[in-house]
């Protein structure tokens, strides 16, 4: 199928606004085309953003919980990282379908299975963390006369904090990634516009997509970098 | 420090028959171990890896849990009370300090006050009384985290943490195991100028006899298995080991040991006969008759020596400034016995004029003196807090 045809089936999704009708039908590269259609993208990438955000945050809250559970029950850690390890292998598409019957297409489905995703990354970042605090550290806590809780929340969970911080850090970036496939699930987002029939092949189209997307995770990934900074501040104090 | 009025008073801790069994070992960790710290006292526990002595130490606070037999803080079951709160009570320092490297030193010193529900304003207050206590200048130290100390300063943080709430009683567990040896002697001084002050319970672990003979007022040295071998002041430990494992861990120079035990002042020093130049030699031979040493000892008009006289500087009708050799070394009555020991085979002498803290002449020091005090019983031999030489406190660069 030739690109005019495509143009013609598309319904005017590549319509030539400015008249440039020879880049798009070359499949070029085309700023000024980008430029009089950025507004189409603008609801797909808040989509993208919305789905990220409650997806990662859900899984975030979810995974800090079965952490430290599991952190307090050590062998409750296994089974939990093969369970989260598990989901993590099922192919995006596959458990969409699977979901189906449950929730229905739609931002519901897109975001379990999202939130699921997040659990491999974060819970054994959690939990590794929790354990590598110094014993030594956990000794005094305990010495000092700190029930069970007040250290966890007073010593361990900011001594790990690094650690479930990166997670979080990768979850999120892996997120984007995977919620641009969301469309499947009838979600939306920046995939929608990247898929949209056959326009996968238009390459202005890839490059705002997709650069929307690279975007967006690195963005992210600085916001959870500058979270850690902040909530970290002993980590930068170099000795005197 | 704060208001005596306000401090915790020490609390006498007693082991009794205190057993900790772990399932599926034959032999205890610790085996029936009785003994008594009486209030205010240091008590440490020594003897080889696998002895028991942390696993007895950590049965104190309940970071173990007592098997069989039980240990009475101030007369009182450690089992009937919280863990919690009995920790709370208990200053607690490990060899690793165990600083929270994410809390700046005034949280790390306000953990216990803040656990406890103090104000802020009392904390803060505390929290600079503590490190100026400990020998660090708080304006520069509250904000800092433990990363940018020294390892001596980590642990004087330690020490001060510890003390927080003012604790009766305080467990130190190789408390100075982790610091280079010249900073170690320093911080063990340090700590015993300290406890002269605070008079804490202290059971103070080490595998290092010589730190359990330096800081003990009483030592327990345990063997493996869990077994106490024998409780007893330093001095006694020396001077008459119970068994031969306790002979074999102090050491083949157990005599030498019990010198760093006793000052100049703890023993019988021989006289001598001091004299001025120009006395008449008569008066002299006299006091030289009825004196310990033979020789006499030219003095200056402040009765500060100078030199041992020869034979011909008493030929005459006057005492003439003629010395054989110069009084050297001088020894003071506040050296340690070792110490002054040391001096005399320095110079390759027998004896040296002693003097007080005004350089004043008030005896000899000779090595018949010294041999006799080392095989004789001990009587007088002072505590731990007594024996460490008054110093500034701050001697460590910041």
């Amino acid at each position: 199928m030739s690109l005019p045809a495509i143009v013609a089936q598309s319904g005017g999704f590549v319509r030539d606004r400015a008249g440039e009708s020879s880049c798009v039908a070359d499949n070029g590269f085309c700023p000024s085309w980008i430029v009089d259609n950025i507004d189409r993208y603008w609801d797909p990438l808040l989509e993208h953003v919305v789905l990220v955000v409650v997806s990662v945050s859900l899984g975030f809250t979810i995974a800090l919980a079965l952490g430290l559970v599991a952190h307090r029950q050590r062998w409750l850690v296994t089974p939990l990282t093969g369970l989260t390890s598990a989901i993590y292998t099922i192919p995006s598409p596959a458990m969409f379908l699977l979901l189906l019957p449950l929730s229905g297409r739609g931002n519901l489905t897109a975001v379990i299975a999202l939130t699921a995703y997040t659990q491999v990354i974060i819970f054994r970042n959690v939990v590794n963390g929790l354990a590598g605090v110094p014993a030594d550290i956990v000794d005094a806590a305990t010495g000092t006369g700190m029930t069970a809780g007040q250290r966890l929340f007073r010593v361990e969970v900011p001594l790990a904090l690094p650690e479930i911080l990166a997670g979080l850090r990768i979850a999120a970036a892996t997120t984007v990634g995977l919620a641009a496939l969301a469309f499947l699930a009838g979600a939306g987002g920046l995939g929608s516009q990247l898929s949209t029939a056959s326009l996968i092949i238009f390459k202005s189209n890839v490059v705002v997509a997709g650069g929307l997307v690279t975007l967006l995770a690195a963005l992210l990934d600085l916001l959870v970098l500058g979270l850690q900074r902040r909530l970290t501040p002993w980590e930068r104090a170099v000795a005197a | 420090m704060q208001d005596p009025a306000n401090r915790s008073t020490a609390e006498p801790l007693e082991f009794r028959a205190a057993t900790k069994r772990y399932p599926g070992s034959a032999e205890p960790a610790v085996n029936a171990l009785s003994l008594e710290v009486p209030a205010g006292e240091i008590c440490v526990l020594v003897g080889p890896s696998g002895c028991g002595k942390t696993t007895a130490m950590r049965m104190v606070n309940r970071m173990i849990e007592i098997t069989e037999g039980d240990i009475l803080l101030g007369g009182r079951s450690v089992r009937d009370r919280k863990p919690e709160e009995l920790r709370r009570s208990i200053g607690y320092v490990i060899q690793q300090i165990g600083l929270f490297p994410h809390r700046t030193i005034a949280d790390n010193v306000a953990t216990v006050p803040k656990l406890v529900g103090w104000d802020k304003k009392r904390i803060s207050a505390r929290v600079d009384e503590l490190l100026e206590l400990v020998g660090l200048d708080p304006h520069v130290m509250r904000s800092r985290y433990p990363a940018q100390l020294s390892g001596g300063q980590r642990q004087r943080v330690g020490v001060a943490r510890a003390l927080a709430i003012d604790p009766p009683v305080m467990l130190m567990d190789e408390p100075f195991g982790a610091i280079d040896p010249i900073n170690r002697e320093r911080l063990q001084n340090e700590f015993l100028r300290l406890q002269a002050e605070l008079r804490k319970t202290i059971v103070f672990v080490t595998h290092d006899i010589d730190e359990a003979i330096k800081m003990g007022d009483r030592i327990a040295v345990m063997q493996v298995g869990g077994k106490l071998e024998q409780y007893a002041p330093p001095a006694e430990l020396l001077m008459a080991p119970a068994t031969e494992f306790v002979e074999d861990f102090v050491g083949a120079d157990r005599a030498l040991k019990r010198l760093a035990l006793q000052r100049v002042r703890d023993i019988d020093l021989w006289t001598v006969a001091t004299c001025r130049t120009g006395e008449p030699t008569a008066e002299v031979r006299q006091r030289v008759e009825s004196a310990d040493l033979d020789i006499a000892l030219l003095v200056d008009g402040e009765d500060r020596p100078v030199g041992w006289l020869s034979e011909r500087a008493l030929l005459g009708e006057r005492v003439r400034d003629e010395l054989r050799s110069r009084a050297d070394p001088i020894v003071e009555l506040d050296d340690i016995l070792r110490d002054a020991l040391s001096d005399l085979l320095a110079k390759e002498s027998m004896y040296g004029p002693v003097v007080d803290a005004e350089g004043r002449v008030v005896g000899v020091l000779s090595i018949q003196v010294i041999s006799h005090a080392v095989g004789s019983a001990p009587t007088a031999v002072p505590g731990p807090t007594e024996l460490v030489e008054a110093a500034p406190a701050q001697d460590e660069h910041q």
